[in-house]
């Protein structure tokens, strides 16, 4: 049986209608924010210890942190030696909607391990950076943990990662390290909910 | 002779420069205003040798790209009629101040000089008459763009300028009545009055609801937020979709300059123009220049410092006007457009014009 839940227009009263007291309701907000913010920036200019009058970032200056789990550029790990960790076993291919990883295996020199990539490809203008690869992989040898935000380029070969760039930083960024390694998901809740508040 | 048009000149360069730079700080008050109430910052970006004076110089950064950028006319357009419309749209603005005055009658050396272009008996009619005129502007922009849509843009900024023309028409006859006169000087002159001797008699407190109509209605003429429907740029085509550089520029200089004259005219019909409350100057209160208040004190003020009062008082309520316009342009979303014609038609008309029957009957009553 489908059930109908009946919605009730609001009728807006008299009062409402007139128009004018919910415009004056309205125009008291924003110039609470106005004449708020302008005392904040004054005070701060004047170097007092008033709150900032501004929730904006100044991007390239300063950062917001990300999340640790927040899914940027890909890399490959390293073993200790610096050999890829990555064992060739086509997971991450397979899994990827997108089909833009490209893996072309080969045998390991190394006895121990079966295969390794000769050529390990992402072309980063198909992946939608939905973290299937990086979910799918048994060896976490794929990880996505960069915290590269501007993927940017003059050329679209800019954006075709092989191997050697996919492990030439092996180490997450430094944002995402001051994000999440460092202080732990429950410390970067709490900063995050600052930054929302504007402390 | 030579030193009355002397004096004109001076006057017009006076106004003219105070409009500019009205317009000029408006361009930089807009983007810093809407930033503080929406908690953001606001353009910094722009400096000169690491100058950016709190993002004045972002303004300045805007003249050099409108004056470089390429004037496009779009090939089948009218290059005369495309030409005219900017200067359509921002001669009348300028025109109107003509009439309003921004300080009181002075006296120098034996010599009556009225702080204000023109004295016109019918100054009210001239500036509702200038205010018309400003709508060829949007229509020929329209037409000489050669594009349906900007055409329908044109004419839809014209049903909207003609309809709120009316309520402005209508809601300055309540004040007119109350003053007795169409020229603004006599009721700036009108506006040092008292009722019962202690509420002076400004425009917005005789005539609170035409000031009601009058505040909407001017933001409509003006084009601006909540009836900035004519220039919906992304949104529905504009008049203006087809300007580019500084064409473009001289709209948008045109409507910042119309801020500042509608701010004062408001200043001038409803919020006694260059009177402060209670302060008199020596030939209205037999030689004793100053403050009188109501309750008997007397604060005597030498003449030259009644006149630097009152010409401030103007500047600060044109300053607190122009503030309050961007408010506002800042604060409401837009209207659709049959809201915009019903709110004109069907519910601001009928209340101006019982203002102007109930305002007429007191005066009667009162006369
Ligand atoms: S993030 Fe998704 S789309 Fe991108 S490479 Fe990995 S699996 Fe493919
Ligand atoms: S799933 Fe992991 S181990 Fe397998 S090919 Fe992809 S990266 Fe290499």
């Amino acid at each position: 049986m489908i059930e109908v839940k009946p919605v009730r227009r609001v009728e807006l009263s008299l009062w409402q209608k007139t128009y004018y007291p919910e415009l004056w309701k309205g125009f008291v907000v924003t110039c609470r924010h106005f004449f708020v913010n302008l005392g904040r920036h004054i005070g701060r200019s004047l170097g007092m210890k008033t709150k900032p009058g501004r929730v904006t970032i100044m991007y390239p200056e300063e950062r917001r942190p990300i999340s640790p789990r927040w899914r940027g550029r890909h890399r490959l790990m390293l073993r200790p030696d610096g050999a890829p960790r990555c064992v060739a076993c086509m997971m991450c291919e397979t899994a990827c909607p997108d089909n833009c990883i490209y893996i072309t295996p080969g045998e390991s020199p190394d006895g121990r391990i079966e295969k390794y990539p000769v050529a390990f490809e992402i072309d980063l203008l198909r992946c939608c950076f939905c973290g299937l690869c990086a979910e799918a992989c048994p060896e976490d040898a794929i990880r996505m943990d960069t915290g590269y935000l501007e993927l940017a380029g003059y050329a679209r070969a800019e954006f075709y990662l092989d191997r050697e760039f996919l492990m030439h930083d092996s180490a997450p960024t430094t944002h995402s390290q001051y994000a999440g390694e460092l202080e732990g998901r429950a410390a970067l809740r709490v900063d995050l909910l600052k930054l929302a508040r504007g402390h | 002779m030579w030193l009355d048009l002397g004096l004109i000149v001076g006057k017009i360069a006076v106004v003219f420069i105070g409009i500019i730079a009205g317009a000029f700080v408006l361009t930089w008050a807009e983007r810093k205003q809407s930033a503080l109430m929406s908690d953001r910052i606001g353009a910094n970006r722009a400096a000169i040798l690491g100058i950016k004076l709190m993002g004045i110089v972002n303004s300045v950064a805007d003249a050099l790209k409108m004056i470089f950028k390429e004037d496009f006319l779009p090939p089948k357009g009218l290059r005369f009629l495309h030409a005219a419309a900017p200067v359509f749209a921002m001669f009348p603005v300028f025109m109107t101040f003509a009439v309003l005055p921004f300080g009181p009658t002075i006296t120098v050396g034996g010599k009556v000089i009225p702080l204000q272009i023109l004295q016109l008996d019918v100054g009210m009619l001239y500036l509702l008459a200038f205010g018309s005129i400003a709508v060829y502007g949007v229509l020929l922009a329209g037409w000489a763009s050669n594009n349906k849509y900007t055409l329908i843009g044109g004419m839809r900024a014209t049903a909207q300028m003609i309809s709120y023309e009316l309520i402005l028409g209508l809601s300055l006859i309540g004040p007119i009545l109350v003053y007795g006169s169409l020229d603004p000087g006599v009721m700036a002159t009108a506006q040092n009055g008292y009722l019962w001797g202690w509420i002076p008699k400004w425009g917005i407190i005789v005539q609170p609801i035409a000031f009601l109509l009058f505040l909407p209605a001017a933001m409509a003429e003006t084009k601006r937020c909540p009836f900035d429907l004519p220039e919906g740029e992304s949104e529905i085509i504009g008049f203006a979709t087809e300007y580019s550089g500084m064409r473009w520029g001289m709209f948008f200089l045109g409507e910042f300059a119309e801020i500042v004259v509608l701010a004062a005219v408001l200043a001038t019909v409803f919020l006694g123009s260059y009177q402060v409350p209670f302060l008199f100057d020596a030939g209205e209160k037999l030689g004793m220049a100053g403050f009188h208040f109501p309750w008997g004190a007397y604060l005597p003020i030498a003449e030259w410092a009644v006149v630097a009062l009152r010409i401030l008082s103007f500047g600060v309520k044109v300053l607190i006007l122009m503030w309050l316009q961007m408010q506002i342009r800042w604060t409401y979303p837009r209207f659709r457009y049959d809201q915009l014609m019903r709110v004109s038609w069907r519910e601001m008309m009928p209340i101006a014009l019982a203002n102007i029957a109930v305002t007429a009957l007191i005066v009667m009553l009162v006369a």
